[in-house]
Order: C-alpha cells, then sequence, then structure tokens
C-alpha cells in the first residue's frame, strides 16, 4: 500500500517547518488530516469544510471531480487546503511519501499566502470560518427540515442565489457607503465647483440629485440589494441569501488570487524540497511530480505554471535567489497584490514571449491564433489574459432601478467592457433573478455594438435591440 | 506551535459517506431534467427504425448552473510551446476543454454534462410522456415474430408447454378399457392406473411464413418553415409509434421520408426532422411523391403500405384540388392512409385546414386526425390503430 507512517510525516513536517521559518514565511498554525478517496472528493465537493450545507449542486461536484481526476487533470493530486485558523488540509492516504511531502510544503506557502495576503486579510475572517460554515450548515438544514418549508422550496432559493452569488461587491477593502453617505455624496456633487472667475462665467445651472430613487447609486450586491428590498421575501428566504452572499465573500479572494497563490504555493515547495537535502530517490521523483504541477497546459492557462514562473522571474530581477532585496520583494508583492494587478505589474514582455503566451479566437469550428507575444501583439494578449483572470470572467452587474415606471420592475445594467453576455446563460439567470424579485426584471447590456434589453416576466424571456 | 496530523480512522471513513445525500439529489434532478427535456430530445435524434440498444448522448440542459457570462466567441489566452505562430489551429470550437480552457480563475467546471442512455430508456420516457397504458406499451415493444406457429395435427414427444391434456387423458382412458380394468363406481376407491409414456399427447406446431409479409410505411411530412419543436416532436413520436405498431405486424418493413413544402424530395430521418425549409406549402406535391414512389418500388400486390402525411394543413387554396384527387389515388393503394393535422392549441381557429377538404374523400381507409398537444398524440394514434384493426378484422 504507501510507503510511509505518521512517524515519516512528522519527521518530514518538522523539517520543512524549520525551512518555512528560514525562509521568514508566516503561518497560521497547521493542521493535516490524513483521508482516503472517497472522502478526499467529499471534502473537494464542499470546498474542504468539514461541515458544509446541503445541495445538489454539490452532489455534482462531486460526480465531475471524480470524472476530471479519472482522465487525469493537471495540479497535485488531490492537494486541499481551507483559509482557515488554524490552517486546515488534507493528505490523501494513498499518496507516496514524496507526494506528502511536496503536499506539506505546497501547503505551507498556502498558508502563509491567506494569512498575509490583504484580500483574504480583509475579506475573510480566517479564525471563523469553520464555525461559521457550520452555523450556516445548521441554519439551511433547520430550514430544510421544517415541515412549512422543505427541500423543494429551499432549493428554488439556493438554486437562484447560487446563479447571482459573485453578481457582488468585488472590492472588499473598500467600506460601502450606507444609504445617508450616499445622499450626501450626490448632493455635493450636484454642487457646482467653485469658480475663481464668477465674473466671467454663466452660473453653471445645478441639476437636482434624485434622492428618492432605490438605490441612490448603481448597487452591485444583488442578493444583498434583493434581501433588503423585496418586502414579500419570508425571513428563512433572506436568510438563505444571506448565507449565499457570505459564502461568496468568503470565496471571492480565492478567485480573485489563483495565480498567485498556487503560484507561490509552487515556489515554495520547489524551494523548501530542492534545500531538504531529499535521499536520491525521493529527489528524482520530486522532480517528476513538481515538472507535472507546473507544466504549461498547451492552449490554456495553468496557475500553477504561470504563476510559479512570474515568482522566479521576479526574484531574478530584484536581485537573485537568495538576497535580502529579493526576499523582502517577493513578501511585498504576495502582501498586497491580487492576480490582475500582479499580472499587470510583473508580467514582462519578456516572460511573456519566453512562455510563448497568445491569445486566440473562434473562427469558423476552429479556435485560431489571433496574437502573439512579439513586438505588435504581447500588450493585446496581456490585456485580454488580464481580464479573464480574477473575476475579470464575471460580468459587472448592477442595480439601476427598484421600481423601474413605478412597476416594481428590476431594472439592471450590465457594465460593458466590450464583451458581449451569452444570451443563453442571461435568459437562464434572469429567471433566477425574477425568482428571487418576484416581478419583472429588465437587464440592458450591448449585443455586438448595440444597446439592448433583455426581460423576464410572466410571459417569459424577451430580447431586443434599443434603436 | 506544533502541527496536527489527524491520522486516518477506517471507521469514520466508512461510516460517513456525506455528499451521498446530495448525489443522490442530483441524480434524481438528471432524470427529471431528462423527461422535462423529452420533447427536444426526441425532435432532434433519430429513432425511428433504430436499433433499441443504440446509446444516445443527450444534453441535460436543466441541470446545469446558469450565471451571468461572457460570450463564446471572445477568445482567450494560452500557452504555446515556443513556436506559436498567427493563424495556426489551436483546437476545436465548442470543445473549451482542451483547446480554449475556462478563465484561469474559475474551476475547470464547464458542464459538459451529457448522460448516456439508451434508445429503449428513451423509448420509455416518451411512452411516459405520451401516457401511453401498459398493455399497449407491451404490443409495441414486442419484437415482430419471424415466423408465425400454427398448429397442425399431434405428435407422442414434445415439450412440456405443447402437452395436449385432454387427448393425454382420453389415451389413458383408452387403454385403460383395452386393458379390461373396470371404470370405478362413483363412490368407490379408484384403483390407481398411472399414465404411461405412450399416453402422452403433444400439439404439432409447424410453422408458417406468413403470406403478406410486407409492408412499408411511407411518412410524409411539411417541412416549410412553420413546422417548430414542438410540431416535429409531435410529428415523430407519431410517425414512430405507427412504425413500431407495422412493424410488429409484418415481418419486413420499410420505410420511407418524404419531406415536401412545394415540391417534395425523399430524404433520410435525420434530413426529414432538420430541415427547416421556407415558403409555402403543396401537400399534392408530397403525395405524388409517394404515390410515383410506390409505383417504382412498392407494388400494391407485394406491398402492404401505410402512408401518413404530418402537417400544420396551411395548404395553398388553389392546391386543394390537386391534394384531394392524389389523396384519393393514394386511398386506392394504401392499406391505410392517414392524415395528421398538427396545430398547437387554438390555432386552427385560423389558419387553414385540410381536415374539412379530406373529409370528402370518404374512403373507409382514410383516417384523419387533429394533434392539438401532446396528450392526443396517443389516443390520435389509438383512434387510428383501430380502425385498421376492425379493418382488417
Amino acid at each position: 500500500m504507501t510507503n510511509w507512517t505518521l512517524r515519516d510525516l512528522e519527521y518530514w513536517d518538522e523539517r520543512i517547518r524549520e525551512k518555512v521559518a528560514e525562509f521568514g514565511l508566516d503561518c497560521y498554525p497547521q493542521e493535516f488530516e490524513i483521508c482516503d478517496q472517497n472522502a478526499m472528493l467529499g471534502y473537494m465537493a464542499y470546498h474542504g469544510m468539514p461541515a458544509h450545507y446541503p445541495h445538489w449542486s454539490f452532489g455534482k461536484a462531486y460526480e465531475q471531480t471524480k470524472t476530471l481526476y479519472e482522465h487525469g487533470v493537471t495540479g497535485l493530486p488531490y492537494e486541499l487546503v481551507i483559509n482557515s485558523d488554524p490552517c486546515l488540509a488534507y493528505l490523501m492516504r494513498d499518496n507516496s511519501l514524496l507526494l506528502q511531502i511536496l503536499t506539506i510544503a505546497h501547503v505551507y506557502g498556502h498558508n502563509d499566502f491567506f494569512k498575509n495576503n490583504f484580500v483574504f486579510r480583509v475579506g475573510t475572517r480566517a479564525s471563523e470560518t469553520i464555525a461559521a460554515f457550520k452555523t450556516r450548515a445548521d441554519r439551511v438544514r433547520r430550514y430544510i427540515e421544517d415541515p412549512s418549508i422543505g427541500l423543494e422550496a429551499v432549493e428554488r432559493i439556493l438554486d437562484a442565489a447560487h446563479a447571482l452569488a459573485f453578481n457582488r461587491n468585488r472590492n472588499l477593502a473598500m467600506r460601502k457607503l450606507d444609504p445617508e453617505e450616499q445622499k450626501r455624496r450626490l448632493l455635493e456633487r450636484a454642487e457646482p465647483a467653485p469658480d475663481p472667475f464668477p465674473e466671467l462665467h454663466r452660473r453653471p445651472k445645478r441639476a437636482e440629485p434624485e434622492l428618492n430613487r432605490i438605490p441612490l447609486e448603481p448597487e452591485h450586491d444583488l442578493l444583498l440589494f434583493i434581501r433588503d428590498h423585496n418586502r414579500e421575501l419570508a425571513d428563512w428566504q433572506k436568510d438563505l441569501l444571506t448565507i449565499v452572499d457570505e459564502q461568496a465573500r468568503y470565496f471571492l479572494p480565492q478567485i480573485e488570487t489563483k495565480i498567485m497563490n498556487e503560484g507561490w504555493a509552487s515556489f515554495w515547495h520547489h524551494r523548501i524540497l530542492t534545500s531538504l537535502g531529499l535521499p536520491q530517490d525521493l529527489h528524482f521523483e520530486f522532480l517528476v511530480r513538481h515538472n507535472q504541477v507546473v507544466s504549461p497546459l498547451r492552449g490554456g492557462i495553468n496557475p500553477y505554471h504561470l504563476g510559479f514562473a512570474i515568482w522566479r522571474d521576479i526574484e531574478r530581477r530584484f536581485g537573485g535567489e537568495g538576497s535580502k532585496e529579493a526576499r523582502e520583494k517577493l513578501v511585498a508583492v504576495r502582501e498586497s497584490e491580487r492576480d490582475q494587478s500582479f499580472l499587470r505589474r510583473f508580467l514582462t514582455r519578456e516572460l511573456m514571449h519566453e512562455l510563448d503566451l497568445f491569445t486566440w479566437k473562434p473562427r469558423g469550428e476552429h479556435l485560431v491564433v489571433a496574437e502573439i507575444s512579439d513586438e505588435e501583439g504581447w500588450e493585446k494578449v496581456k490585456a485580454t489574459l488580464i481580464n479573464q483572470v480574477g473575476t475579470g470572467p464575471i460580468p459587472v452587474i448592477v442595480v439601476v432601478d427598484a421600481d423601474y415606471r413605478g412597476t416594481r420592475t428590476l431594472y439592471l445594467r450590465h457594465e460593458h467592457d466590450g464583451r458581449d453576455l451569452d444570451i443563453a446563460s442571461a435568459e437562464k439567470t434572469l429567471a433566477h433573478v425574477r425568482t428571487l424579485w418576484g416581478h419583472k426584471v429588465h437587464l440592458e447590456t450591448k449585443l455586438k455594438g448595440r444597446p439592448a434589453l433583455l426581460t423576464c416576466s410572466a410571459d417569459g424571456f424577451d430580447a431586443k435591440l434599443l434603436v | 506551535m506544533s502541527t496536527i496530523f489527524r491520522p486516518y480512522e477506517e471507521s469514520e471513513a466508512l461510516r460517513s459517506d456525506r455528499s451521498a445525500a446530495d448525489r443522490q439529489r442530483h441524480r434524481e434532478k438528471l432524470r427529471r431534467a431528462l423527461k422535462e427535456n423529452i420533447a427536444d430530445i426526441i425532435a432532434e435524434e433519430s429513432i425511428i427504425g433504430r436499433d433499441r440498444d443504440r446509446i444516445i448522448k443527450v444534453p441535460i440542459r436543466g441541470i446545469k448552473e446558469y450565471r451571468f457570462v461572457f460570450g463564446d466567441n471572445e477568445g482567450g489566452v494560452g500557452t504555446g510551446d515556443g513556436s506559436t505562430r498567427p493563424g495556426q489551429i489551436v483546437g476545436k470550437a465548442g470543445q473549451k476543454g482542451e483547446g480554449g480552457a475556462g478563465p484561469a480563475g474559475s474551476e475547470p467546471g464547464i458542464d459538459y454534462y451529457e448522460t448516456e442512455i439508451t434508445l429503449e430508456e428513451l423509448v420509455e420516457i416518451m411512452f411516459d410522456d405520451l401516457e401511453l397504458p401498459d398493455l399497449e406499451r407491451k404490443v409495441l415493444r414486442q419484437l415482430p415474430s419471424e415466423r408465425a406457429a400454427k398448429r397442425q395435427g399431434y405428435k407422442k414427444q414434445g415439450i412440456r408447454v405443447h402437452l395436449d391434456r385432454r387427448r393425454t387423458v382420453r389415451a389413458k382412458i383408452r387403454r385403460r378399457i383395452a386393458s379390461g380394468v373396470p371404470a370405478p363406481a362413483e363412490d368407490e376407491e379408484a384403483e390407481p392406473f398411472g399414465f404411461r409414456k405412450e399416453d402422452l399427447v403433444f400439439r404439432r406446431l409447424v410453422e408458417e411464413p406468413r403470406e403478406e409479409s410486407n409492408a412499408v410505411v411511407i411518412c410524409i411530412m411539411d417541412t416549410s418553415g412553420s413546422m417548430d419543436r414542438l410540431k416535429k416532436y409531435l410529428a415523430r413520436s407519431f410517425f414512430f409509434l405507427l412504425y413500431q405498431f407495422v412493424r410488429c405486424k409484418y415481418e419486413n418493413t420499410d420505410i420511407v421520408f418524404i419531406a415536401h413544402h412545394t415540391e417534395a424530395k425523399e430524404v433520410s430521418e435525420h434530413e426529414f426532422f432538420h430541415k427547416g425549409e421556407s415558403g409555402g406549402t403543396l401537400i399534392s406535391s408530397g403525395y405524388k411523391k409517394a404515390l410515383e414512389i410506390i409505383e417504382n418500388r412498392y407494388h400494391p400486390d407485394h406491398w402492404n403500405i401505410y402512408a401518413f402525411h404530418c402537417s400544420d394543413g396551411d395548404n395553398f387554396e388553389s392546391d386543394n384540388q390537386a391534394a384531394l384527387e392524389a389523396a384519393r389515388k393514394l386511398c386506392e393503394v394504401c392499406n391505410l392512409f392517414g392524415y395528421g393535422e398538427i396545430k398547437p392549441l387554438g390555432s386552427h381557429y385560423y389558419d387553414g385546414s385540410m381536415l374539412d377538404l379530406f373529409k370528402r374523400l370518404g374512403a373507409d381507409n382514410f383516417h384523419s386526425v387533429l394533434i392539438e398537444r401532446r396528450e392526443d398524440v396517443w389516443p390520435a394514434f389509438r383512434q387510428l390503430v383501430s380502425k385498421e384493426r376492425e379493418r382488417t378484422a
């Protein structure tokens, strides 16, 4: 079966922690749980949480992950670590000793990242993670078991809420203004700018701000807005919306730092394992495994690969391996960036060329290379890449009006950034919005450059071009 | 601070399969989604005259988790091997997993949800959807018996199920009388007189090839632009039932698809249901084509001909006379000629209809039905079939 004992793991863990301290990583206390494949897949389906509310989508996730692993995927086999204090990670019982050592080292990288990256620091409270997931699970279970509510009703709300979960405020570091402050800001903005030459200029007209409109400013938190403004929702329904929003908030930092985080963990597992003085057979296995983990995904992006390459590049450019300057730079960057800014600032043209990054476009039935990272193309490639990492693939949708033309119609606007929405998904998602809102829903967007209005009402879905 | 290792607990692991309930629920939803989409699936899949064990990949729509996402034609970024050049092909559209890859930040969760089911299951779900009674399903499911067996005489050897009890007992009584043992009186205890092997009589069955064993089903359908998914589904399930019915009765069943709008063409099943044509409708063209095919390939002396036409009934006024004429000719050569008018609920009030016109045909092997919704398919079919059974009885 396996070629290790718990004592082996403890021995290697101690050696690894010496290195972690030596390299100046700053971690939460660490806990490892050893489990079999079935339990592992179970944890993966529920985002690693020891307790999580039930929903069929996790059953689906389980089956999908299982298929995925059966077909072979990149990344560490069964590496799972959650952002909590103490940091909780799982080790697969059937993995070889080397894989356990590699995973342990990798996990300390994540642990340090969770504890120090600002997106995690301001967005999540690691010490409460597990308890919070447990309470939310208990609440959902209570609603399901309540005979006056039941599984179907809970599912209906959860299905709809899951669809909108990430259409929420993304910048967790920025405090949201309350309505009073928003009102004050609107009034201030309506004041004309102070004019040093009032004698010369005609007095500008003061545009009266609309102060009775809901929302006063475009609102990003779809679920919370619906929770607070749909008076027909029962308390348990509002609670479900809160629960889904809280979970989305917890996972947002992971979405925003996927490349940095995996790259950081790979960078450190590599550095730690090469400095441990592994016996030759283990070292050889390590090289094979490591290369698998950070191998490029032909035609796509492997976050382990890209992240690892950028961190190495930063170290090289800012003083070289082992230098104090490089160490300080690395630590500062891991603290203050997220994927989008990380790529913008640290993915250089030279590195892009080295990695042979390119953009592709569908043409007919093929995907065809459009731009490569050469003189003319690299900026476009970079811009496309930045758009597809972090929250880039999530369209920005805001609530503009909760009572459009006085009909209780919810008016949403897609902040179009050059990318059109997928209409089929928009149709289904709007139906979910309508489930939660209870009235007609409009979504303003652009299709092929022309403004369009998608509508979901009792009569079904409708899409029409404005003008 | 020291790291905690929690060892593997076998008993714990065996006890807990936390995702079991959610997996179960997911499967339930899959099955339900399949049922809800059965109309779409049947409208898209070729099912008539296919092997029942064939496996069909069915995309599951209802089970997808939708979000607001950007459209497919936006492109993405990939990693090359150092030799990438503009214009090079890196993958196939619609297969994101390989060439395109999802955005780096998200899970690898493209909903590649397709479930595989056999045609048999699909047909079963369709029967459910059409509310077919169990008894009738059995008849339609039966594979056509290769040959009909007919009883002809008796023999001394055979298998148990063919034992003719009456004749066996008679043989025994005959033997007893011949051997001189008297029959027991009413109240007397009978002396045991057992069966012997020579008493046994079995029925002899001979296989008899059927005389009329060839049949052809001619499906004629209006493929003008107005035939939408629901109409196609209704038409297809109707043709399917008809084909199954005919197949149960005859050994050798052919099937012909004729698509028509203003012109008629013989097509494959796939084309039959997938070609949307625009323009008007000349029903007579379809009938004339059918007559032409019958004349060339299926002589009425050798073939039982079942022709059925599905349309939404919107014929050009000027064509009505010709259509009626051709229909009359079809009635002369066919065992059964049916016309199904498929109109979603209510629309027959204002759209044109051929039903009234065809009433003038007056042939007893002509039958017309109106299908307004899917629940109508089965009763309509039953009507048609009972008429056929009556006629041939």
